[in-house]
């Protein structure tokens, strides 16, 4: 059996793999903070409150209404996407004048509402979702076993983001979100309706949060907390790869993943620090991020 | 002026009566305790503007510190706090000197990222004892005679700590010093221009804060007597956040009466709905964030001050 550092190559391999997954998790949700916050300049805590409250719709929608795993895939992003939309109207666009510090706290206070009310439903401790029949099972490829909905997690996700770079970087309606991100007030006196873009843009990145969620729900337990630790991993990451950036969000959000997973293997317990820890070097070295302009 | 000198002394006179009147002790002390967390926190961001998300982190690693020190290697009372309160003020110094290079926004989250990588080293770390926590800390005794196992005593021993750190505050904030603080606070790039080490000034405000939050950790570890993983967790930073803009960030007593008014709520709250207590505390943030800014005493401060200002123009 090769042997790499002392760990055998199909432990190396399989944490890859799984860092892959949570890498791929973590792209989407920083894919969605950075386009919320390119627009509305908004930093979104919500955002792992979204991830979790995407997870308990599709939980939800099977244990209470028969809702399987394919229809929750698009149902449930489109009702949590809708919950931001109320949210935005209701409450966020009241702050866009102000200092960006109270659209983080009036989120932030947004995620304990959430988290809270789901603890005081469901309880603190994890549900299981199974994993859909079609996708039971896995590749083997010799050297390791990959589980069919590990592979299509990933497939998932990486084709949205794929998806949602290209709609906002080659098409024109996200020709037209750049230009407002910009300069929201020459776009609005072209006579396009900003208000209504800043509106869907929080509803489509809170969508893709609960996207990441639903993807998770079958490799993850699925809890009332299982968003509040992440979204903070997931700031490092926009952190390191720079606010402003698309394809920075989805490239450190993936390679994040897989340096987490390597950690694991070569010093399982600095996993949970190596992102905070890879952040500090990133700061001290580009202040900006990785691919951040100032 | 001499309406503030006022209301500090009868403050003062309540405070030190205040064990008499029935109320409970320990109560009381934790409410100090958080009263001076919260201080602390408005250093940074009543007076500087700098919204660090992660303060529980020096918070609750002096409490780790002073707990160990006093459980595991039997230190004194005075050298267990000091030790605490240098770690997080070195603490302080080593994330605020990466946090400072980025403003507003980013500062938040990277000095939230970095409490958070403190957390999982006292998660995983021996000293801390993982997910129970330190136990049975001793209060010790202070000076060689004074016992602090009488929770009376010790109340005037937390009492005037936070005096001394209510005050010490006030003289920074109106300090050479604070007063380039405050230009920092309203116009950044002016500052610098002006020839201002501008992320110095950050620094050191930050480790001043950072160590006057550790102060306030390690004599809630002898309160209490206990230290659990709550105390350094995300949910605490939020805690004095909230305290501190539900009173009144930028005015000295809105972080007391901030920190008087959540723990009171989570102290009775707690039993009555459960789970829930987050729900109300999630509420309170957004009710505060979206009418409510100024918090309760910089609300009555705007109301004095534009009566007084009407009674000028009347008069002129």
């Amino acid at each position: 059996m090769t042997v790499v550092f002392g760990v055998p190559l199909p432990a190396i391999l399989g944490q890859l793999m799984l860092g892959l997954v949570n890498g791929s998790f973590y792209a989407l949700l920083s894919l969605g903070l950075a386009v919320i916050f390119g627009l509305l300049g908004v930093v979104n805590f919500a955002h792992g409150a979204f991830y979790m409250l995407g997870a308990f719709a599709a939980y939800i929608g099977l244990q209470f209404l028969g809702v399987n795993y394919w229809c929750a895939l698009l149902l449930a992003p489109l009702a949590v996407g809708l919950l931001g939309i109320v949210i935005e109207r209701l409450f966020l666009r009241h702050l866009y004048q102000l200092d960006p510090l109270y659209g983080l706290l009036l989120t932030f206070g947004i995620a304990l509402i959430a988290e809270g009310t789901m603890r005081g439903i469901f309880g603190a401790s994890g549900k299981s979702y199974p994993v859909p029949e079609s996708l039971q099972g896995g590749f083997n490829l010799g050297f390791m076993v990959l589980p069919i909905y590990r592979a299509w997690a990933v497939f998932a996700s990486l084709t949205v983001c794929g998806l949602t770079w290209f709609l906002i970087e080659r098409t024109r309606l996200g020709a037209m979100l750049r230009a407002a991100t910009e300069n929201a007030r020459l776009v609005q006196a072209f006579g396009i309706n900003v208000p209504l873009m800043v509106m869907t843009t929080y509803g489509a990145g809170v969508a893709l949060a609960a996207l990441a969620g639903v993807l998770a729900a079958p490799v993850t337990q699925v809890s009332p907390l299982m968003g509040s630790s992440l979204v903070i991993v997931v700031f490092a990451v926009v952190v390191i790869g720079g606010m402003g950036s698309i394809i920075g969000a989805i490239v450190s959000g993936l390679v994040l993943g897989m340096i987490e997973g390597l950690t694991k293997v070569i010093y399982p317990e600095a996993s949970n620090i190596v992102v905070f820890v890879i952040m500090a070097v990133v700061l001290i070295w580009r202040p900006t991020g990785l691919f951040g302009r100032e | 002026m001499r309406a503030h000198t006022a209301i500090f002394v009868v403050l003062s006179i309540l405070a030190l009566i205040a064990p008499w009147l029935g109320l409970y002790p320990v109560f009381l002390m934790k409410l100090l305790c958080f009263a001076m967390f919260a201080c602390a926190f408005n250093l940074l961001l009543g007076y500087t503007k700098m919204l660090s998300f992660g303060h529980a982190a020096y918070f609750g690693s002096s409490a780790y510190v002073t707990g160990w020190l006093a459980t595991v290697h039997g230190w004194g009372t005075v050298e267990s706090i000091l030790g605490g309160v240098a770690v997080a003020m070195l603490l302080g110094l080593v994330i605020g000197a990466i946090a400072v290079r980025r403003q507003g926004i980013y500062f938040a989250m990277i000095t939230l990222a970095l409490s958070q990588l403190v957390f999982f080293v006292c998660l995983q770390a021996n000293f801390t004892g993982g997910e129970n926590g330190l136990q049975g800390i001793p209060r010790g005794t202070i000076f060689g005679v004074m016992a602090l196992g009488r929770d009376r005593t010790m109340y005037y021993f937390v009492l005037a700590a936070f005096i001394a750190a209510f005050v010490f505050i006030r003289r920074i904030v109106h300090s050479p010093f604070g007063q380039v603080l405050n230009a920092i606070r309203a116009n950044e790039p002016r500052a610098i221009s002006l020839g201002y080490k501008v992320d110095r000034y950050k620094l050191v405000a930050f480790v001043l804060s950072a160590s006057l939050a550790g102060l306030a950790g390690s004599l809630k570890a002898l309160v209490l007597g206990f230290v659990t993983l709550s105390d350094v967790s995300q949910g605490t930073s939020g805690e004095v956040i909230l305290m501190t803009l539900l009173g009144g960030s930028g005015t000295f007593l809105g972080p007391v009466v901030g920190a008087i008014l959540v723990v009171t709520l989570q102290e009775y709250l707690s039993d009555v709905v459960g789970a829930w207590v987050s729900v109300i505390i999630g509420g309170i943030f957004v009710v505060c964030v979206i009418t409510f800014r100024r918090g309760f005493v910089g609300e009555i401060q705007r109301r004095f001050a534009s009566r007084a200002g009407e009674l000028v123009k009347r008069a002129g």
